[in-house]
């Protein structure tokens, strides 16, 4: 089968609005005739969701959680990009697009990067419209800040808790439709099983994970929303219950993998503290406008530091080393992540490493404050020489900024990060792999759809920091409901989809006797124990660092522990009640299974890209070494009944408007 | 670390729950108190027994899921951090810690320290949004100014997590924090001006309905509120309920 992007004919600046003046547009009438399902109810399943109970569709949608609000997207910090330029500092789409594309490493789609930058303006719009608080400054206008690997200020935020504002200001859209009877919400329901009819999508089979009950639901189009799958490392700035498990069901039903391997490791994160730890916590790359990153310049001072003797404010400014301000003058701190993380590994598997274990370096805010505190007593008319009071009016300002992280850091690592240098390792937090879907956002399944985290498309290898936001919304708010309208224009006469349809009935007794199976293994070790070994070996082989032999290693270590998982786990209580443990059993199953394409997709592309870096293929500087004429292109993957046994298809990516060049930040 | 912990058990919603004494051993200080509880559990699932049910899913503080009644106080006796963010360094050896849910007439048990907070997404659905379509067009975000002290305002009372806490911790189970919390955000704003009138008479039906109690100013609200939602949201909520009844 040839992949079909779908691509649309023109220059790339008309693409979108000349694609959008020639689709076929379902009439109002008949979009009441039309049930869609979104499975998922982050920032792309919400904005899907009430964007297309606005236009009259019938939606139902699913969440795992028990509101649509807690959605994951929650937790996203620092902001979300947009080109609308107000700071006059040079931004356009173009830029925008331009610095998707290289920030990806040359690894996305070109036509929808520029889709993206193209409705990223919109959305802060939208935005606003709905009631989101987004950060003003005194005059009343929107502020903006900086996010890595760009050169403008184009992040709009509010505080550290912009996922937050943006996604209640969806779910307020999804509630407004929800009261109206345009969306019908199942919350604490989880997605087992995608059911195809002659070829399409129509429905799916969802476990109500408070009774157990196992129930068809039927569509005329099923929108997968359903996030990333960086879980698969057990330890991720995830949720705990963030799953693969309906972007995995309909891979086995037909719909392609793409890049698996391009995860994306956040450069600051708190860093592991013990094995007890079930999750690892982002400090927002906001921080990286005011931080300063370094490591001691001398093995020595790293030595004490991390046996008790020195404290890092102890040691002067010549004996420090702020690695990343030295390797890239240009960018300094705001290097894109990719680049900042595999830094910091360099630096630590050198010695310099400043924790216990030799895993952090430090993320520095007395410059910073320093600096703040000085403009705030010019500003005031208050003495600039007075070192006590400089600090106190800096520290005030920062708080402003950042006030809920140093917080949320106080009380994770128990010191102040107001006095002392915060301590920061990487960590995963992003999948810029997914659901291979074309233009209009369609995966190899027809009438199955993929938006935000859960498909592959805009990113490439490496995702800059502020654009899920940006991607999540744009998919769920202003291209999914046109993408959609011309694949159901051919629905409006097909009437609604019986759930009493064989396929219905033979896709449900496969989810109970999956459930069965586990109900009955009674097997030694719980599910944790075999995640915990599936992230180590992740972690370990298939982490910020690959090589070849350590990924057939890794591809043979996690089929074994699939075997010993079905023969092994056990899994308490019954399945006909609110079982937790039930639940995570199925989306282990499914990451023991994904893990091992992911590992199969890195041992494949012999080249480094983004956030894909193999030890054999780097710059004599230790960059990523990109292979452009056998490598650029998408890898989707097409199942065939175990990973091992997966087909490898080519999406060539063609670049007409970006020159290809070695990616520098320098 | 050597603990006693005392845990609300109950199978169904229609079950009788009790409490129930599990002795537990080698917790660490730098653990948080939901990964103690994985510990339990751990070893829970390994002697063959039922772990404990409890929400959790971001574990860093923003979801709103976890809950706990924990020694009595909503998310225990840290402050401004809701369980997942609370450490064990807050406790000492050998201590005695009682676990129980949220405890709300419009909150009922689903099983052990589970919940169902939906009434909070009900009061939502009845008036919790800005009435605007996605639009093809939309007015450029800078063409109403706001200014910042509003804008921030805003911010602090939209920066609810929804976990319920505020309703755990009032001797009425009074949603008003919460609900207050909503209407003051869009009170705020020139975009929720339109319909602010509508907007806090349905929320506040909607609240009644869901059997959530009334507000008597004891302010447990506030202090227990991992987020720091400010009762002047409550006054300004008394404020906008009663003029918009007077506009009837």
């Amino acid at each position: 089968m040839a992949l079909d992007s779908k691509i649309p004919n023109g220059p790339i600046a008309d693409k979108w609005t000349n694609y959008k003046d020639h689709i076929n547009l379902v009439n109002p009438a008949n979009k009441r005739n039309i049930d869609i399902i979104v499975v998922g109810t982050g920032l792309a399943g919400s904005s899907a969701a009430a964007t297309l109970a606005e236009l009259g569709y019938n939606v139902k949608s699913f969440c795992f959680q028990d509101s649509p609000r807690r959605a994951h997207s929650i937790a996203a910090q620092g902001g979300i990009n947009a080109a609308k330029n107000y700071q006059g500092d040079g931004d356009s789409t173009f830029r925008l697009f331009y610095d998707t594309v290289k920030g990806g490493d040359y690894r996305s789609r070109e036509a929808n990067v520029h889709r993206l930058a193209e409705v990223s303006v919109n959305i802060i719009d939208q935005c606003v419209m709905q009631g989101v608080p987004l950060a003003r400054e005194y005059g009343g206008l929107l502020d903006n800040r900086s996010f890595g690997g760009t050169l403008v200020a184009r992040t709009f935020y509010a505080k550290g808790q912009t996922g937050q504002q943006l996604l209640l200001g969806a779910y307020s859209a999804m509630n407004r439709q929800i009261g109206r009877g345009k969306i019908k919400s199942f919350t604490r329901h989880e997605m087992q099983d995608l059911v195809l009819v002659d070829g399409k999508a129509r429905g799916i089979i969802a476990r109500n994970l408070v009774t157990g009950e196992i129930e068809r639901h039927s569509a005329h189009a099923v929108v997968i929303a359903s996030g990333g799958y960086g879980n698969v490392f057990f330890l991720s700035t995830y949720a705990m219950g963030s799953n693969a498990t309906a972007a995995w069901k309909i891979h086995k039903k037909g719909a392609f993998f793409a890049n698996p391997c391009y995860t994306q490791i956040h450069p600051t994160c708190i860093p592991v503290s013990g094995d007890h730890q079930s999750k690892l916590t982002l400090m927002s790359e906001s921080l990286r406008n005011d931080g300063r990153i370094w490591v001691p310049a001398k093995l020595e001072d790293a030595k004490s530091i991390r046996e008790g003797k020195l404290k890092p404010t102890d040691i002067p400014e010549a004996d420090r080393d702020y690695y990343l301000e030295r390797r890239y003058p240009a960018f300094g701190n705001l290097v894109p992540r990719d680049i900042a993380s595999r830094a910091a590994k360099e630096r630590c598997d050198a010695g310099f490493g400043v924790n216990k274990t030799g895993e952090a370096v430090y993320l520095d805010f007395a410059a910073a404050i320093e600096r703040y505190g000085k403009e705030q007593a010019y500003i005031k008319g208050l003495d600039a020489s007075d070192a006590k009071l400089i600090i106190k009016l800096g520290a005030a300002t920062v708080a402003n900024k950042y006030g809920n992280l140093f917080q949320m850091y106080e009380k994770i690592v128990d010191e102040n990060p107001y006095l002392t240098p915060m301590m920061i390792y990487p960590a995963v937090h992003y999948t810029m792999g997914g659901t291979w879907v074309d233009y209009d956002l369609q995966t190899t399944i027809p009438g199955c759809f993929s938006i935000g985290e859960s498909n592959f498309s805009d990113h490439g290898a490496n995702r800059l920091g502020a654009s899920a936001l940006m991607q999540g919304l744009a998919d769920g708010y202003f291209v999914l409901p046109y993408t959609i309208g011309n694949y159901l224009a051919p629905d409006i006469k097909t009437g609604e989809i019986s759930t009493d349809l064989p396929e219905f009935v033979e896709a449900e007794n496969n989810v109970k006797a999956r459930i069965e199976r586990f109900m009955n293994n009674k097997g030694t070790h719980s599910v944790d124990y075999f995640h915990k070994k599936l992230g180590k070996i992740m972690w370990n082989k298939v982490g910020m660092a690959r090589n070849a032999q350590g990924l057939n290693e890794a591809i043979n270590e996690i089929a074994a522990l699939r075997e010993e998982f079905y023969n092994d786990v056990k899994v308490p209580g019954d399945a006909f009640s609110l079982n937790q443990e039930l639940d995570k059993a199925g989306r282990v199953a499914d990451f023991l299974e994904l893990g091992e394409l992911f590992a199969k997709d890195a041992l494949h592309r012999n080249e480094s890209c983004g956030g894909h870096f193999r030890e054999e293929y780097q710059t004599p500087e230790g960059e990523a070494q990109r292979d452009d004429e056998n490598f650029a292109y998408v890898a989707a993957w097409e199942y065939k009944g175990k990973p091992s046994d997966a087909i490898l298809h080519k999406e060539p990516l063609v670049f007409d408007n970006v020159k290809l060049v070695q990616r520098s930040y320098k | 670390m050597k603990l006693t912990l005392k845990i609300w058990r109950q199978k169904n919603a229609k079950a009788e729950g009790k409490i129930v004494e599990y002795p537990l051993d080698g917790i660490e200080e730098d653990m948080s108190f939901l990964e103690m509880l994985d510990v339990l559990n751990e070893g829970l699932i390994n002697k063959g027994d039922l772990p404990v049910s409890f929400d959790h899913d971001c574990r860093e503080g923003i979801c709103g899921s976890c809950s706990l009644y924990i020694n009595g106080e909503a998310h225990g006796p840290d402050r401004g951090v809701p369980t997942c963010q609370l450490h064990m360094r807050m406790f000492k050896d050998g201590d005695t810690i009682f676990i129980e849910p949220f405890r709300a007439k419009a909150f009922p048990v689903i099983k052990d320290l589970v919940v169902d907070r939906s009434a909070f997404d009900r009061i939502q659905q009845a008036g919790g949004f800005i009435s605007v379509n996605t639009s093809g067009k939309p007015t450029d975000a800078n063409a109403i100014p706001v200014k910042k002290h509003d804008a921030d305002r805003a911010f602090d009372a939209a920066t609810c997590i929804g976990c319920g806490a505020c309703v755990a911790s009032c001797k009425n189970s009074s949603a008003m924090l919460f609900v207050s919390a909503k209407v003051s955000q869009y009170a705020l704003l020139p975009q929720g001006k339109i319909e602010a009138t509508e907007r806090v008479l349905n929320m506040v039906a909607q609240m009644d309905a869901e059997g959530f109690g009334n507000c008597t100013n004891t302010g447990a609200c506030e202090v227990e509120c991992p987020k720091g939602i400010s009762l002047e949201n409550i006054a300004r909520m008394n404020r906008e309920y009663l003029g918009a009844s007077l506009k009837g």
